[in-house]
């Protein structure tokens, strides 16, 4: 046995260091399915008290996978910087965790290691962290990206606008996109899961979104989240394409269940680039991610914990520089995150180990109809994310989202956050909200006023004079 | 305080236009949602009475074998999608005797998240595939009836029948609006381990809010065609119809 502890007279052993990740993992349907769970408290707690003594230079000896076999280990191993793991490079996991609590590390010294940092370490001192632990430290970790404002300073929160319908009705995804425009949302991104991924449909439906953006002068971006070779294909036909869309996860084979590869997701990043649609900056990719996708996808998590996948999906993502990233933590379903807490506790890992590898991460807080959750869970966790400095949270017409079949959070659950903890939309759309009369000046909204020109639209929609 | 563009309420089922009290929705709003969320709850528990669906297909003219995964129920459903993905030993040697093996299309229905989409929309749904099906000559199995399935239970199936295609109709799991949604799943030349990228999905079947049967099936026509021409299916089978509806989002399952 490789890794080993003595406690009360009894030993513990565990062979592979996926093997000892995956029993300190804090419980979860997920790795129960997975056979991967310890089979009792006390071993999950020896585990995790094994796992902190490790030195975080096992982690660069011992790939989870090996690169020869796995194009994300290769990614991570080659784009792990020696220099910037320097001052980091003798602490064990537990002592990682205690340095990044430190007072005396700075938050400049936490994003000085990104790149030194690999996911499975991330991952690992996660899992010895408690959830007021992991929302101290991603609340230092700050991380800004532009397309056409900007996403992630101190004291924002975004929010994506999510106006899905279920046969993508362009009237109905107006009507949706204009009531949370009005209940200020939008300045992550305007997107659209598509009910059909055909390249015709996906093309009328970046129209619609590019006009109302562009007749507004509405400062964000928008994004239909079809497959990435339809996007691809629709920006070589010149559609107006501003985000690419893809579903991530943490090993080569889950991502080839997705149809996707490094090599395919290099070159939707390049293509998008040469359209230079950003006006403040080039992050130009959107990804999502969850814990339990791997595992979703025909069991392709080479024996590694649902968490740890997830992470190791970070190193895919922060390889193309996105503006956006979000785990969709409660959506995958009851045999990967079981309940209220298990979801909880999922999304402040994700949150956390995105953060501290320098992604701009947000939130699908979110959860399905099957699942042991419901409103109360969704408002404490998106509580704790917001404490956290999360990047952004979506915004769905009554949180009730009608093509997908889930519950999400609303359009009104964004303007408690900003209430109760006074955190504001991007500057530049919080400038527009002010121009246009939907905020008041002050991060609320203004009482009981439409804005002419949007007033038009919605007069246009109805064929009537509101 | 309610909001002046009520109107747009009329183009769409999604809750927009709730009003609001100070940042919260209004009293009514919270009420409303809670129990859309307490029908979809139970919704999700409700067993599917599948002898009566034979029934129903019975007096249709239609032939149909009820065969079984290993769920006992419907707790470890929700818990073990990996039992919902295969047949038991029992049924799978049930079905390897069948003689009809070497079929064009096999046709699978399991209630899935859904019974009651199952109950309420089935067999409309199946009479219009089917008779699309009949059309252009292809020649079918026995639809096989499956209850507590997950959707890569068709590849399963399909390949026990040495199938060109599988193809599952399943109950999708309840939203709060729509409880009673059916998806449709496609495989081109199934067989076990085969990936979500390799199928193609309609989802969102449940007019008139949802997609119609006739939407559904003709889509479903036009994506085995091209399959059976092209030898494949899944993300890399684009649909190019235009004005008709794609192959939609799957909900992971």
């Amino acid at each position: 046995m490789k890794y080993t502890k003595n406690f009360k007279g009894q030993s513990y052993g565990f062979n592979h260091l996926k093997t000892l990740l995956g029993k300190a993992s804090p419980l979860r349907s997920a790795d129960e399915l997975a056979g991967l769970a310890a089979v009792s408290e006390e071993e999950r707690a020896i585990a995790q008290w094994i796992l902190a003594d490790l030195p975080l230079t096992e982690f660069l000896a011992e790939p989870l996978i090996s690169p020869e076999e796995d194009e994300v280990s290769r990614l991570i191993a080659e784009s792990h910087d020696c220099d910037a793991f320097a001052p980091i490079s003798s602490l064990t996991v537990g002592g990682f965790r205690e340095w990044l609590l430190a007072v005396t590390t700075s938050d400049q010294a936490i994003a000085s290691v990104r790149w030194g940092l690999t996911p499975e370490m991330v991952a690992a001192v996660s899992k010895i962290m408690r959830n007021q632990d992991l929302i101290a430290v991603a609340k230092r970790c700050s991380v800004t990206t532009r397309f056409r404002n900007t996403i992630g300073l101190p004291g924002r929160l975004s929010t994506r606008l999510q106006p899905n319908h279920p046969t993508d009705d362009p009237k109905g995804i107006a009507a949706s996109v204009l009531d949370g425009l009005l209940y200020g949302n939008g300045d992550a991104v305007i997107g659209i899961n598509p009910a059909m991924d055909s390249p015709k449909h996906v093309e009328n439906l970046l129209h619609l979104l590019d006009e109302v953006i562009c007749r507004h002068e509405i400062p964000t971006q928008s994004c239909v989240l079809a497959h990435v070779t339809t996007t691809l294909e629709l920006m070589r036909r010149g559609v107006p394409v501003d985000l690419v869309f893809q579903s991530i996860a943490g090993t080569e084979a889950a991502n080839k269940s997705f149809g996707v590869n490094l090599a395919l997701l290099a070159e939707a990043h390049d293509t998008a680039l040469a359209l230079g649609r950003g006006t403040l900056g080039d992050n130009v990719m959107y990804f999502e991610t969850g814990q339990g996708t791997a595992l979703s996808a025909n069991a392709q998590h080479g024996g590694i914990d649902a968490q740890t996948c997830e992470a190791r999906a970070y190193a895919v993502a922060r390889a193309f520089s996105p503006l956006l990233v979000n785990t969709v933590v409660g959506f995958i379903g009851p045999e990967y995150l079981y309940d209220g807490k298990q979801i909880i506790r999922a999304g402040l890992e994700d949150h956390f180990c995105a953060k501290l590898l320098g992604l701009p991460m947000g939130c699908d807080v979110c959860y399905t109809n099957h699942a042991e959750a419901d409103q109360n869970d969704m408002d404490n966790l998106m509580t704790l994310l917001a404490v956290a400095g999360c990047t952004f949270i979506m915004g769905v017409p009554g949180g009730d989202d009608i093509m997908l079949a889930y519950q999400s959070t609303s359009f009104h659950d964004a303007l408690y956050l900003r209430r109760v903890l006074n955190l504001r939309p991007a500057p530049e759309f919080e400038d527009w909200l002010n121009r246009m009369g939907i905020f008041d000046g002050h991060n609320a909204l203004s009482l009981g006023f439409t804005p002419p020109r949007l007033l038009g639209v919605i007069n246009e929609l109805t064929g009537e004079t509101l | 305080m309610t909001d002046p563009w009520i109107a747009l309420r009329r183009f769409t089922q999604a809750r927009i236009a709730l009003g609001r009290a100070g940042h919260a929705v209004p009293t009514q709003a919270l009420l409303d949602f809670q129990l859309a969320h307490a029908q979809a709850r139970d919704a999700v528990q409700l067993p599917w009475n599948i002898n009566a669906f034979a029934g129903q297909l019975r007096d249709i003219g239609e032939e149909t074998l009820i065969l079984q995964t290993p769920v006992s129920n419907r707790s470890e459903y929700l818990r073990r999608p990996d039992f919902g993905r295969v047949l038991t030993e029992e049924s799978r040697i049930r079905l390897c005797n069948f003689k009809a093996r070497g079929v064009d299309v096999a046709l699978i229905v399991s209630n899935g998240l859904s019974s009651t989409a199952v109950e309420r929309r089935g067999i409309a749904l199946l009479q219009t595939i089917l008779e699309g099906l009949r059309v252009r000559q292809f020649h079918i199995a026995p639809i096989c009836l499956v209850a507590n399935g997950r959707v890569a239970l068709l590849d399963d199936i399909g390949s026990v029948l040495d199938a060109r295609v599988a193809v599952i109709v399943i109950g999708e799991r309840p939203g709060l609006s729509a409880a009673d949604s059916l998806g449709v799943y496609l495989s081109y030349a199934p067989k076990k381990g085969n990936t979500d990228a390799e199928r193609n999905c309609i989802s969102n079947i449940h007019p008139p809010e949802g997609l119609s049967y006739e939407s559904a099936t003709r889509k479903l026509l036009y994506l085995i065609e091209e399959s059976v021409r092209r030898g494949f299916s899944g993300v890399a089978l684009k649909d190019e119809m235009d004005g008709l509806l794609g192959e939609g989002k799957p909900l992971i399952e």
